[in-house]
């Protein structure tokens, strides 16, 4: 349905003139600058800076980039110069995702065949060569409409997954791989291990580690060291200086504690951001993630359980109109 | 141009009517279609009327009889009650509480709709094969493939006939035949496919089983629509009549030394 899909359609010959603006504007940069104007790349353009462009050419052309990059991908005219359309199932109004549908059935049909075929033989096994996927997931509903260049509906797109599934189920699916293979994205493989920070070494030989860690609206940057005398300094003051209340210090003991290890580190650290608890929040947690170098898988999968490791993510909320702060209301009067 | 083209077309069909499409008289074997690339070439004017002179110029008869539609179980209609009333002249009998379709009118009817097939296919018409049955729907899509012509076996969207300009685009052609392979859909009801043809004056050919309604359907064929071998039967029968068509008036223009590749390309170039 092309004209309820977007706000405004680029008409073939318009996007054509951009781009011819675009070749012009770059031949003329390239000219300007005295660089060679036949290969005049995109790179070159981007090294420029932008304004000192906008000046320099003003008056031809202002996109720096390729018309393909800003305007979105749209549908060329679907028939040819007699009227005759390009696709065979144009006149069902969802092209691209009913022929989809139709190659799908055609290769399910084509694995039924070599089955019965195998099957005359006597060569048919039950549990041979179902296709290995490896962590990966199906397409989105919105990456399948990018790769489609159609709207489809949560309907359309069940019954896609479906039949997918469907094939995948079948022996002898295997033949097909390549087909599913493309409807599929890798999954980010969910690390269990944490990131640590790498262990370092400085001019003594002293082993150190440096890592941050962020609360509310507080930065903090700590840089642990092996080196047996436990003192703590934070923005170049002692701790008990920067920290008068206890509850603050605790939780910055907390993770060398559990650990048990409350002696045998220096601590070097800079705050800046936020109030007293939120400092020593983000201080908590930049501490932990220091302290995963110098500790065995156990021991860092032990302080992930205990919350250590886990960035706490409440912000402030915004205070909203009509009401006095976040959630409390003004006061309800009757009359 | 235009006015001299008119007469001519009024000189050769006097005798003949302008195929209306409910109903319309089935002396005429070919709509006096306007052709759809108008020149002003003798040579185009006479490959467009050449088939008009004889009634069966593309042989049709030829590609089936009476005992491959007996073989395809094209006979066989559904039970008593289900019988449309419409349907009853063209049924044989009855037996047992199952309808039989007389074979010797679905012939001449098949020969009639199967003609008209070739004549549309022969003047570049868009040929549009719909189904709403499900088990056939690849089959139907396929055989619309292999003829390079276009299916329909999906949901039929409201507007998709009479809304076109705005579903499609402006300047959208619109199929020049429609070909169902069942009238009813997926609710035993008609297809609105039928009826929307006929608002946009499209002739229709289809296959009407005997619980359907065939008054709205240009060349209704009484035959069978459920079982796969008829349906398989009309498939090849249709495919083979539009590329016998198709290559007829291939051969015909290279035959009078007109060779125009852009409107060869352009009726094939389907992707």
């Amino acid at each position: 349905n092309l004209a309820a899909a977007g706000p405004e359609k680029f008409t073939l010959e318009y996007i054509q003139k951009q781009v011819e603006e675009y070749e012009i504007g770059k031949r003329h940069l390239a000219n300007m600058m005295g660089e060679d104007s036949e290969n005049f790349t995109q790179e070159d353009i981007d090294l420029f800076d932008f304004i000192y462009l906008f000046f320099l050419l003003k008056q031809i052309c202002f996109y720096f980039q390729h018309p393909d990059e800003i305007f979105p991908k749209q549908r060329a005219v679907q028939w040819g110069a007699d009227g005759r359309p390009f696709h065979f199932l144009f006149y069902t109004g969802k092209q691209s995702y009913y022929s989809l549908m139709h190659d799908l059935y055609g290769k399910i049909l084509k694995i039924e065949k070599h089955q019965d075929r195998l099957r005359a033989k006597g060569l048919f096994s039950q549990d041979a060569q179902l296709i290995s996927l490896g962590p990966s997931r199906w397409l989105t509903k919105e990456e399948l409409e990018l790769l489609l260049v159609e709207t489809i509906s949560t309907h359309d797109y069940d019954r896609f997954i479906k039949l997918m599934e469907r094939m995948l189920a079948m022996p002898y699916s295997s033949t097909e791989e390549e087909f599913v293979q493309r409807y599929r994205r890798q999954l980010e493989a969910q690390s269990m291990k944490q990131m640590m920070p790498p262990l370092e070494k400085d001019e003594n030989g002293v082993a150190f580690s440096t890592a941050e860690g962020r609360r509310k609206t507080s930065d903090s940057s700590v840089i642990l060291r092996d080196c047996g005398s436990g003192h703590i300094t934070i923005n170049g003051q002692d701790y008990l200086q920067y920290f008068p209340v206890l509850q603050d210090r605790e939780q910055l003991m907390f993770p060398l504690q559990f650990m048990g290890v409350l002696g045998r580190f220096n601590l070097e650290c800079t705050v800046s951001g936020g109030g007293r608890s939120s400092q020593a929040g983000a201080l908590r947690l930049a501490i932990s993630r220091a302290l995963l170098s110098f500790l065995s898988e156990g021991d860092g999968e032990a302080m992930r359980q205990a919350g250590l490791l886990t960035p706490d993510p409440r912000v402030r909320e915004r205070k909203k109109p009509g009401q006095e702060g976040a959630r409390r209301k003004f006061t309800w009067k009757k009359r | 141009m235009a006015v001299r083209a008119l007469t001519r077309g009024f000189r050769y069909s006097r005798a003949a009517t302008v195929a209306s499409p409910c109903g319309g008289h089935h002396y005429v074997t070919a709509p006096s279609v306007k052709p759809p690339q108008p020149q002003a070439d003798d040579v185009t004017e006479k490959i467009l009327n050449q088939p008009l002179e004889k009634p069966d110029f593309f042989r049709v008869a030829e590609l089936f009889s009476l005992k491959d539609l007996f073989d395809a179980r094209v006979h066989l209609g559904h039970k008593k009650g289900c019988r449309h009333r419409l349907m009853e002249p063209y049924l044989y009998g009855c037996r047992l509480d199952h309808d039989i379709i007389d074979l010797d009118q679905t012939m001449e009817h098949l020969q009639l709709a199967l003609n008209f097939t070739a004549h549309i296919a022969y003047r570049g018409g868009i040929i549009l094969f719909v189904s709403r049955r499900r088990q056939f729907g690849h089959l139907v899509e396929t055989t619309a493939k292999d003829c390079g012509e276009y299916a329909h076996t999906r949901y039929w969207q409201g507007g998709l006939l009479t809304n076109a300009n705005i579903q499609y685009g402006p300047g959208v052609r619109l199929p020049d035949l429609i070909i169902f392979l069942s009238t009813l859909n997926n609710v035993f009801q008609q297809h609105v496919g039928i009826r929307d043809a006929a608002k946009m004056n499209i002739p229709t050919v289809g296959v009407v089983d005997s619980n359907c309604n065939p008054s709205l359907v240009t060349y209704p064929v009484p035959g069978n629509d459920d079982t796969p071998a008829a349906v398989e039967l009309y498939c090849r029968l249709f495919k083979m009549t539009i590329n016998r068509a198709k290559d007829r008036r291939k051969q015909m223009e290279l035959l009078h030394g007109l060779s125009a590749p852009t409107s060869q390309t352009s009726r094939y170039a389907l992707k």
